[in-house]
């Protein structure tokens, strides 16, 4: 499986949400409907107070329970690849893959009503080009690329800088790292 | 103190401020497919241990309620769906990892074997009705096969119909995700909880007082079992992880305590055992017809409260700061 990560510098994260705005545009996603996000985690008492800024999405997981849960397969790991997608035409709407998500990746598509969540941008992943949200990021806080070659940008900060990822306690084995 | 806001406004549908993807369509699926198995359990078990003197509705009549009680469920659980014209999706593949594929399949195949155990006790049962099918010969040949199979066809019926009881449980378990669902005690629970809501509609269908004695016996026993359960599930979620014990405030002080305890635990297990207590030492019999419909009403109480309570318990949460109003003011787009 190849395994494609999103690797975010929170360091120099502002919070600015440029990446929510570039995924809507790119993906033309309906009004009231979000793929990614930004979350401000303030942390301490005033005032010694430390922010962090956090631009989520799905995970693209590798062991994705989303995936696993799925009834029909619509749920599904493109190209053996960990990047996970939707197939409208195999989905039923029955919300499964959004109780699955622990991160509350996935959302219900207005009006069609099969479930939609970010897709790494893989129309543009194909073409050998970045996630829109990662190619509009004003600080270049973003980065995306392949874990499996040792010298690809993200494999490189993932050796050389401390990071997290989200609640890896669940067992999804998410790739959307935080530098922090 | 740790304080996380969402910056953007994620305002997703069903999911924020927080997860409502299911409500009562699929708490009364889940209940009445618990019914349908507790029916066809009873039905067989009825006809597997000769107890048709005893049990004459249990034994020829009850059967007739499976597929009735199961399509309104499915139904409910239809109407759920939020891409309804794929429905048929269910049935391109088979999934094994999903529990839901497994039910959806399970589904598929207890119809047939309900079919044949109604038929294998239709004539007695339903002669009227038998009379019609008596008509054409096709119809009078294979009542009379299911006849000369009853017994087995009522032992092939068991497994299936503990399927249908126990997958819904074990389907919402498997949501890691959900820490409130996450308990292995689950599937026994709704099994158990299945057969008694059937035995109490049998109490309240049967005509013989003997058969309604039997019942309310067989009923007394499950929601001794049931008790068991719900007490196994909460030490387990007591015992777990701090998601686990989180989860377990929503009945224990949070949202669903009041539910939990006085419509579930109160209403829907223990009146209704000391009832049944009351009326099989001869106490009481006076409101011995209310204690099936508490059981009932127990029973879709169980499926809605941890229905819900499960889709409250999650890993994250941020306070959000999405106003729906706000949304008003956003010109249409297409």
């Amino acid at each position: 499986m190849t395994r494609y990560a999103m690797v975010i510098d929170t360091k120099t994260c502002i919070g600015c949400g440029d990446c929510v705005v570039a995924c809507k545009t790119e993906n033309k996603v309906p009004n009231g409907l979000n793929r990614d996000w930004v979350v401000e985690a303030t942390r301490g008492t005033y005032p010694d107070l430390t922010t962090e800024f956090r631009s989520e999405r799905c995970n693209h997981c590798s062991n994705a329970t989303c995936v696993t849960l799925c009834p029909t397969g619509a749920s599904h790991h493109w190209n053996d690849t960990n990047i996970v997608l939707v197939d409208a035409d195999k989905c039923t709407g029955c919300k499964a893959c959004i109780a699955a998500c622990p991160y509350d990746a996935r959302l219900v598509m207005h009006p069609d009503g099969y479930i939609d969540k970010c897709t790494f941008c893989h129309h543009r992943v194909e073409k050998g080009l970045d996630p829109a949200c990662v190619s509009s990021c004003p600080t270049r806080c973003m980065h995306f690329g392949s874990l499996d070659d040792p010298h690809s940008e993200v494999s490189r900060l993932l050796k050389t800088r401390n990071y997290k990822v989200l609640v890896p306690e669940t067992g999804n084995d998410p790739n959307v790292y935080y530098l922090i | 103190m740790t304080e996380e806001l969402l910056v953007t406004a994620r305002s997703n549908a069903l999911i924020d401020p927080s997860l409502h993807i299911w409500t009562w369509e699929v708490a009364m699926y889940l209940f009445m497919g618990g019914l349908t198995a507790g029916i066809m359990i009873f039905a067989a078990l009825a006809i597997v241990r000769n107890k048709e003197q005893v049990a004459p509705y249990a034994a020829t009549r009850l059967a007739l309620l499976a597929p009735v009680v199961l399509s309104l469920g499915m139904t409910t659980l239809f109407l759920d769906l939020e891409h309804k014209l794929y429905v048929y999706r269910f049935y391109t593949s088979f999934q094994i990892t999903s529990p839901m594929s497994w039910g959806a399949w399970i589904l598929v195949v207890v119809y047939p074997f309900s079919v044949l155990q109604i038929l294998s006790t239709i004539r007695i049962g339903y002669p009227s009705f038998a009379s019609y099918i008596d008509r054409l010969m096709v119809g009078r040949q294979i009542v009379d096969w299911c006849e000369q199979h009853r017994t087995k066809i009522a032992l092939a019926v068991i497994p299936f119909a503990v399927a249908l009881g126990i997958y819904t449980g074990i389907l919402l378990s498997a949501f890691g995700a959900r820490p409130f669902w996450n308990s292995g005690v689950l599937g026994l629970l709704f099994l158990v909880s299945g057969m008694s809501t059937a035995a109490a509609l049998v109490v309240l269908l049967a005509k013989q007082k003997g058969e309604k004695v039997l019942f309310t016996q067989i009923d007394l026993t499950l929601i001794f079992a049931e008790i068991a359960l719900v007490a196994l599930s909460l030490i387990s979620l007591a015992s777990g992880s701090g998601q686990h014990i989180d989860a377990l405030q929503s009945v224990m002080g949070g949202s669903y305590t009041l539910a939990f305890w006085v419509l579930f635990v109160g209403i829907g297990l223990l009146i209704p055992m000391l009832l049944e207590i009351l009326e099989l030492s001869g106490i009481n019999k006076s409101l011995a017809m209310l204690a099936p419909v508490l059981v009932l009403v127990g029973g879709y109480a169980l499926r809605h409260v941890v229905m819900e309570a499960g889709q409250e318990s999650t890993w994250t949460s941020y306070e959000t700061q999405y106003n729906a109003e706000l949304l008003q003011r956003l010109p249409d787009s297409d």
